[in-house]
C-alpha cells in the first residue's frame, strides 16, 4: 500500500511537472502568435514619434523624422497606418497611408500636399525599403505569421529561437530568417536574415525595450545591412498606447488635413 | 555663350554660395518661430538652367534660367490652420524679379463632418497621372514643359472649398467667385500653332486673351461625391465654368478666349493584378458651341482614361495609360471648318508610360514620362534624374522631348521647344 501510493505520488508528480513544463513550454505556433501580438498588436491603438537615423556604407547619414499612428481593425489581423513625414523638409507634410489586410495586398495611399495630390501606391512587394532606409515596409507593419514555416531550433534560458522559412521562396530574398524571442513577454529581440547561399546578411535587433502602460515597447531599434555595410537606427518618443483614435482618421479626409493627433 | 547663360552661372558660382550660410542659419531662425509663435517656416532655393537642343527663329535659346526662393510659413493652432506660401523669383529668360503668392488660406472644421478651406489653394482630385479629365482645376503648362519642379504644373485657384462627411458618401464642393485660368502656351516662352498664321510662332505674335475676371459673373463651380469601398475609389463629379485654356478664337480682335463649359464624370481607382488599376470619363459641354458649328470654339467632347501601375521589381514601377478624347459634333466641325485647316482627328488617342527606377537607398530616382498619340503622330517625352545628395540638396536634370509628323498637333506643334535643363536646390 505504501508502495503504491509512493508510485501513485511519483506519477502524479511527473505528470505535473510534464504539465508545468508544458505550460511554461508553448507551442511554436503560440510563440509565433504571442510575439507577432507583442510586436505589432499592443493596446488596440498607438502613437509614437520617430527618429531615424539612415547610415550607408560611405558613413553618410540622412534623417527622417515621422508621427505614425496605427489602429488595430482586429487584434492579430487587419489594421490601419498613418504616417505623418516632419523631416527633412523636402517630405514635411507628407502623408503614407496603409490599410493593412492579412489575406490580400495592403492598400496603400500617399498625399503630396504641394500638389494636393491623394497618389495610390503600389503595393505589391512588401519587402522594399520604407522611405529610403534600411527598415522594410514588412518591418514597420509586420510580416504574416502565414507566410513562413516556423520551428523551434533551440530554447536557451532567456530566448526562444526560432527559424522562419518563407513558404514563397521565390517572393523574397531571404532563403530564412532566425528570431530571438525573449521568453518573459514575448518581445523579439532580435532577428537574423540569411540569403540563398545561407550567409546572414541582415540583422534586425531591438536595442532597447521599455514598459510603457504596461506593455513592453521597443524604442530604439536598429538594421544592419551586413553586405554592404549601412544602418539604419529607430528611436520611437512619447509613445501612447489606447488613444481612441477613430477608424475615420485613416481615411482620404485627414491625408489632405492631418489630424492632431500628428500635428502636434 | 548667351548672356543669360553667363548670368545664371554667375548665379550658380556666387549667389548660391552667397546664399548658403544664411540658409544654413535659418535653422536657429525656424526653431525660434517655431517656440515663440508657434509658427513653421520652411522653404527652398533652387537655380535652374535650360537649354534648347533645337534652332527655334522664335524664342531665345534659353529655355528656363532662374533663381527661385519658396517660402513656407504656417500656424497651426487649435481653431484651425493657417498657411502662406509664396515665391520669389529671378527669372533671367523672361528678364524680371517676381513674386508670387502660391498659397494663403485658412483651413477649419466648423462641424465635425465638416471642413472648410477658404482662400489661395492649390486643388487637385481624379485619378490620372499627368492627364486630366475631371480636375478641372488650373494647370501651367508653359512651367510643365519648360522644366520647372512638378509642383509647378499645378496653378493655385481662389477658392472656398467645403467637404462634407457622411457614413454614406463624402462630398467636396468648390467655389471660386472669378475664374482661374490654366497658363497656357501663348509664345513668350514657347512657341506654339498659330492658328491664324498658318503657321508656328512664338515671341512675333504673343496670343493675349479676353480676361474672365468679373467677379462672380465668371465665376467656377466645382463638386465631387466620393466613396471608398472596401479599397476602391469611387467618384462622380460636376463642373461650371469655363474651358481652362482658351479654347474660342475672337479672330477680330486676334485673341483668344475661354468659353463657357459645364463637364460630368465618373471615376473608379482600385487594387487590381497586383497593382492599381483606374477608369475616369468626362463629358465636357461646351457651352457656347453646343452644335459645333463655330469652327472657332472648340467642340464637345467625351474623354476616357484606362490606366494601370505595377511594380515590376523592387524599387521599379511602371505604369501605362490610355486616354482618348472624342470629339462630338464631328460632321459640324468639319463642314464648318475654314478652308486650308488641316481638320482634327475626331479621336485622339494618346498612350502613356511611366517608368521610375530608385537605386542608392532611394536617393536617386530615374524617371521617365512619355506620352504618345498614335492619331495625332506626335509624342512628348520627360527622362528626369533627381539626385538627393543630402537631406538639405538635391540635384536634378532633365528634358523635355517634343516630336511630331506635323506641325499642328498637340505635342507636334512644340517640337522647337525641345529642351534639357538642371537644377540645384536647398531645402530648409
Amino acid at each position: 500500500m505504501k508502495r503504491s501510493a509512493m508510485i501513485v505520488i511519483g506519477l502524479l508528480g511527473v505528470l505535473l511537472t510534464v504539465s508545468l513544463q508544458a505550460a511554461e513550454a508553448p507551442t511554436v505556433d503560440e510563440i509565433i502568435e504571442r510575439a507577432n501580438l507583442a510586436a505589432y498588436y499592443a493596446g488596440d491603438d498607438g502613437r509614437a514619434e520617430v527618429i531615424m537615423t539612415i547610415t550607408d556604407a560611405q558613413g553618410r547619414t540622412r534623417k527622417r523624422e515621422f508621427v505614425i499612428l496605427r489602429r488595430d481593425v482586429v487584434d492579430g489581423g487587419q489594421q490601419q497606418f498613418y504616417v505623418y513625414f516632419k523631416k527633412p523638409s523636402d517630405v514635411r507634410k507628407m502623408v503614407f497611408m496603409v490599410h493593412k489586410y492579412i489575406d490580400k495586398d495592403d492598400d496603400r495611399w500617399l498625399y503630396l500636399p504641394a500638389l494636393d495630390l491623394v497618389k495610390r501606391i503600389v503595393a505589391t512587394d512588401k519587402r522594399t525599403s520604407f522611405v529610403g532606409s534600411h527598415f522594410l515596409y514588412e518591418d514597420v507593419s509586420g510580416r504574416s505569421v502565414k507566410e513562413d514555416i516556423h520551428e523551434l531550433v533551440e530554447t536557451t534560458a532567456d530566448y526562444y529561437v526560432l527559424k522562419n522559412t518563407p513558404k514563397d521562396p521565390a517572393g523574397v530574398e531571404f532563403s530564412y530568417y532566425t528570431v530571438w524571442v525573449d521568453k518573459q513577454n514575448f518581445m523579439l529581440v532580435k532577428a537574423e536574415y540569411h540569403d540563398k547561399d545561407g550567409r546572414k546578411y541582415r540583422e534586425v535587433e531591438s536595442l532597447e525595450i521599455k514598459n510603457i502602460q504596461g506593455f513592453p515597447t521597443v524604442v530604439k531599434a536598429r538594421v544592419r545591412d551586413l553586405a554592404s555595410g549601412g544602418a539604419t537606427v529607430s528611436v520611437f518618443k512619447n509613445i501612447k498606447y489606447n488613444i481612441g483614435l477613430k477608424d475615420r482618421i485613416f481615411t482620404e479626409r485627414y491625408l489632405r488635413r492631418p489630424p492632431r493627433e500628428v500635428r502636434k | 555663350m548667351s548672356r543669360p547663360c553667363l548670368i545664371s552661372i554667375f548665379i550658380f558660382i556666387i549667389l548660391v554660395p552667397a546664399v548658403f550660410p544664411m540658409a544654413v542659419n535659418a535653422s536657429p531662425l525656424q526653431d525660434r518661430l517655431y517656440d515663440k509663435y508657434g509658427v513653421d517656416l520652411n522653404g527652398f532655393i533652387e537655380g535652374r538652367q535650360g537649354w534648347r537642343l533645337r534652332d527655334d527663329p522664335y524664342e531665345k535659346d534659353s529655355s528656363i534660367s532662374e533663381m527661385r526662393m519658396q517660402l513656407d510659413v504656417s500656424k497651426d493652432a487649435d481653431w484651425g490652420v493657417i498657411k502662406l506660401k509664396g515665391d520669389l523669383v529671378g527669372d533671367q529668360v523672361e528678364e524680371k524679379a517676381y513674386a508670387e503668392l502660391r498659397e494663403l488660406n485658412f483651413a477649419f472644421s466648423p462641424l465635425d463632418f465638416m471642413d472648410l478651406k477658404i482662400g489661395r489653394q492649390t486643388l487637385t482630385w481624379g485619378t490620372g497621372d499627368l492627364l486630366f479629365i475631371n480636375d478641372l482645376f488650373p494647370k501651367d503648362w508653359q512651367s510643365f514643359f519648360i522644366g520647372r519642379d512638378d509642383e509647378y504644373l499645378k496653378a493655385p485657384s481662389d477658392a472656398i472649398k467645403g467637404s462634407l462627411f457622411f457614413d454614406l458618401f463624402d462630398i467636396d464642393l468648390i467655389y471660386s467667385p472669378v475664374f482661374n485660368a490654366s497658363r497656357y502656351v501663348d509664345g513668350t516662352r514657347l512657341s506654339y500653332w498659330n492658328s491664324m498664321l498658318g503657321r508656328r510662332a512664338g515671341q512675333d505674335f504673343i496670343f493675349t486673351d479676353h480676361e474672365r475676371n468679373s467677379y462672380f459673373k465668371d465665376s467656377e463651380f466645382a463638386a465631387r461625391v466620393s466613396k471608398n469601398i472596401t479599397g476602391i475609389e469611387l467618384g462622380l463629379y460636376g463642373y461650371s465654368g469655363f474651358w481652362k485654356t482658351p479654347e474660342g478664337l475672337d479672330s477680330k480682335e486676334a485673341k483668344l478666349w475661354y468659353p463657357r463649359l459645364s463637364a460630368y464624370g465618373a471615376s473608379a481607382r482600385g487594387a487590381l493584378w497586383g497593382g492599381i488599376g483606374n477608369l475616369e470619363i468626362g463629358y465636357y459641354d461646351s457651352r457656347d458651341d453646343r452644335d459645333g458649328d463655330d469652327a472657332l470654339v472648340r467642340n464637345s467632347e467625351i474623354r476616357t482614361l484606362a490606366g494601370f501601375e505595377r511594380e515590376l521589381a523592387s524599387d521599379f514601377t511602371g505604369g501605362f495609360q490610355y486616354y482618348q478624347e472624342w470629339m462630338q459634333k464631328y460632321d459640324s466641325y468639319k463642314s464648318t471648318l475654314p478652308a486650308g485647316t488641316a481638320p482634327k482627328d475626331e479621336v485622339r488617342h494618346v498612350f502613356t508610360l511611366r517608368l521610375t527606377k530608385l537605386l542608392m537607398n532611394q536617393n536617386l530616382r530615374l524617371s521617365l514620362f512619355t506620352y504618345y498619340s498614335p492619331s495625332d503622330q506626335d509624342g512628348y517625352i520627360r527622362p528626369k534624374i533627381h539626385y538627393k545628395v543630402t537631406d538639405q540638396w538635391a540635384m536634378e536634370v532633365g528634358a523635355n522631348i517634343f516630336a511630331g509628323k506635323d506641325d499642328y498637333t498637340f505635342f507636334g506643334q512644340f517640337q522647337d521647344n525641345t529642351n534639357a535643363h538642371a537644377g540645384v536646390r536647398w531645402s530648409f
